[in-house]
């Protein structure tokens, strides 16, 4: 620190005396603005970058471009227009697909790592932890470049292996299994990262807890089962949560994977590459940010839904 | 120190179990799934670009090229890649430093600080987590096109200063790791409320601030998204946007096949630096995280 301080005797006053309240420096109005000040580099940043772009797309969604007359309010039109619009809605459900198989198989294999890791039983815990979680690490494009390559049907080492035994050339970037392929990208990225948080929370669990259960006979998986895995639920849900989150979002790994398998992924693969398109390939700006809107209500309810089920399963045991 | 009070060293296993060769071969298997793509993406970038093809993608083979690819990496468009990496670097480094720092100095507000609004602000801050990206990026552009920010380092800068997530994780942090009784102190001796969080508070939340940092640094060194709408001044790319043109000129049909070696080479340097901050800041990043994970 570069400032110089003023010697703390020479600021020191007496401390008033108030009866009401032990920290009289809280509740004052200036320890109020004090905190205001605090807070506003970040709200007004929150205001500038969150609200603001989002009540401008909101207005937007609501009008249209015509050749004559140019914007024109057109109430919910381009919400009526989207709800019908097959290539939206085409796009959402392949990501309702992708989100029940590869978020439970990528959460699934977390929590395993992570129970593995936190059982203690492990040699190397750290090399595998740090290589399990390395991925994370690894910027999606260049992710989905590595798996492109590896996924290739030229010198893609798959392909060299199946050729050389006589077989055909896997199509993992043929339309039947370009999701899949993009499932495995994007589990290979993300499971690391959400073993992280999973094995984080399973060492604040107070070994008390287990310990007792260890002396009356329960094994490990019953251990792991009753009393481990419920006392990092709110881990889990987060896990979940961020998971919905981006799989609706999934932009990155499909855009670089179209390059190479055109045939297999479309320009409205996923609602958020529709969403670009619109933009920046059509000029439909007004339409597009209707679809966004929507797709961010898709991801609200899909989370809102999540977390209710879970709490109600919760209270239930 | 009194940051041992953050749940991450709540756990003191008193018995060590033992260890289990079986489970550790089953997690080894898993790990060889992990690093296969790294693995390849090493072996390949020793090879040119004949090799590549003629020889088995999962072994060295055809002799090796790793410092000719890289010289032709840093040389290839007027050695335009040199600055990607500087790009990158650069717009990384401040929008992860300014948003810890944002997110610290809120979190503690939040934190350690009762006034009005406090419960709402939080409120709308943590809703604000589930609003996709996309719903925001496409607006800020179309607002920044009206400034004239767009086409400028800033534009992808600025929206990455605010992470919501991380206010959030700060709060949790400072509310685990800065006793009140340790402020009130400060305070009677007369530190100001700056003084006070900055020679107090923030060296106690300095792990969970190196973890907001960490996990901002990656977004931003990642960040694909933004970029690709923010800019199209080839000069200004970040190294994921240029990589991923390269790869779209070597991949396109009839493309010019040279580049696939400068593409591969170029990712694995691309890589280097996010791989080793993690390696060296681990310490710090695990302690953070389990506080986000604790405290839901």
């Amino acid at each position: 620190m570069s400032q110089t301080v003023p010697p703390a005797a020479a600021r020191r006053v007496p401390p008033p005396v108030v009866l009401k309240t032990r920290r009289p420096w809280r509740s004052s109005t200036r320890e109020a603005l004090t905190a205001y000040g605090f807070v506003a580099p970040f709200m007004i940043l929150f205001a500038a970058l969150l609200v603001v772009p989002l009540g401008y797309a909101g207005y937007l969604s609501l009008f249209r471009s015509q050749l004559v007359g140019g914007n024109v309010f057109a109430g919910l039109a381009n919400y009526r227009q989207a709800l019908d619009d097959p290539l939206f809605q085409e796009g959402v459900l392949r990501m309702a697909r992708f989100l029940v198989i590869q978020v439970p198989v990528m959460l699934a294999a977390s929590l395993l790592f992570a129970l593995a890791l936190d059982s203690g039983r492990l040699r190397f815990p750290r090399l595998i932890r740090l290589g399990i979680f390395v991925p994370y690490a690894i910027p999606s494009v260049i992710a989905a470049l590595m798996w492109g390559y590896l996924y290739g049907p030229d010198f893609g080492p798959f392909a060299q292996l199946a050729r050389g035994v006589g077989l055909d050339t896997p199509g993992f970037l043929s339309p039947h299994w370009i999701l899949a392929s993009l499932a495995n990208i994007v589990t290979w990225e993300f499971v690391g990262y959400n073993m992280i948080i999973m094995f984080a929370a399973l060492q604040s669990v107070s070994p008390t807890l287990y310990e007792a259960a260890a002396v009356d006979g329960a094994g490990a998986f019953r251990v792991a089962w009753h009393i481990k895995i419920p006392a990092i639920r709110p881990a889990l849900m987060l896990s979940v949560i961020f998971s919905v989150i981006g799989t609706f979002q999934l932009f990155n790994e499909p855009k670089l994977l179209s390059a190479i398998a055109p045939q297999a992924i479309s320009t409205s693969y996923t609602p958020n590459m529709y969403a670009y398109t619109l933009v920046f390939t059509n000029q439909e700006v007004n339409y597009s940010s209707a679809v966004s809107f929507l797709l961010g209500a898709v991801i609200v309810v899909v989370s809102y839904a999540v977390q209710l089920a879970s709490q109600r399963k919760a209270r239930r045991s | 120190m009194t940051s041992k009070t953050t749940p991450a060293s709540a756990s003191a296993s008193s018995s060590t179990p033992r260890r289990s060769n079986v489970l550790t071969l089953m997690m080894l298997a898993c790990l060889v799934y992990f690093l296969l793509p790294l693995f390849w993406l090493v072996v390949s970038a020793t090879k040119d670009n004949g090799s590549l093809f003629s020889t088995f993608g999962l072994w060295f083979g055809g002799g090796f090229h790793l410092f000719g690819n890289l010289h032709d990496v840093f040389t290839y468009n007027d050695g335009i890649y040199g600055r990607w990496l500087l790009n990158t670097a650069l717009y990384a480094v401040v929008s992860s430093v300014g948003a810890a720092f944002l997110a610290a100095l809120g979190g503690y507000a939040f934190a350690k600080f009762r006034f009005p609004g406090r419960t709402l602000l939080f409120s709308i801050v943590l809703g604000s987590i589930m609003v996709p990206s996309t719903v925001l990026t496409i607006p800020t552009y179309l607002l920044f096109s009206k400034i004239g920010l767009v086409n400028t380092p800033l534009a992808v800068i600025i929206p990455m200063l605010l992470s919501p997530f991380g206010i959030y994780l700060m709060r949790v942090y400072a509310d685990g790791a800065v006793p009140d009784s340790l402020i009130d102190a400060a305070r009677m001796d007369g530190a100001g409320a700056l003084r006070t969080f900055w020679q107090v508070g923030f060296r106690l939340m300095l792990p969970g601030f190196v973890t907001v940092l960490l996990f901002q640094l990656v977004g931003s060194w990642n960040n694909y998204f933004l970029p690709l709408i923010m800019l199209n001044n080839p000069k200004l790319y970040p190294v994921t946007i240029g990589l991923a043109q390269w790869q779209a000129q070597a991949g396109g049909l009839g493309g010019a096949h040279a580049l696939f070696s400068i593409v591969i080479t170029g990712s694995l340097v691309s890589i280097l630096p996010l791989v080793a901050a993690f390696l060296l800041l681990q310490r710090y990043w695990k302690g953070g995280l389990a506080t986000g994970a604790v405290k839901d």
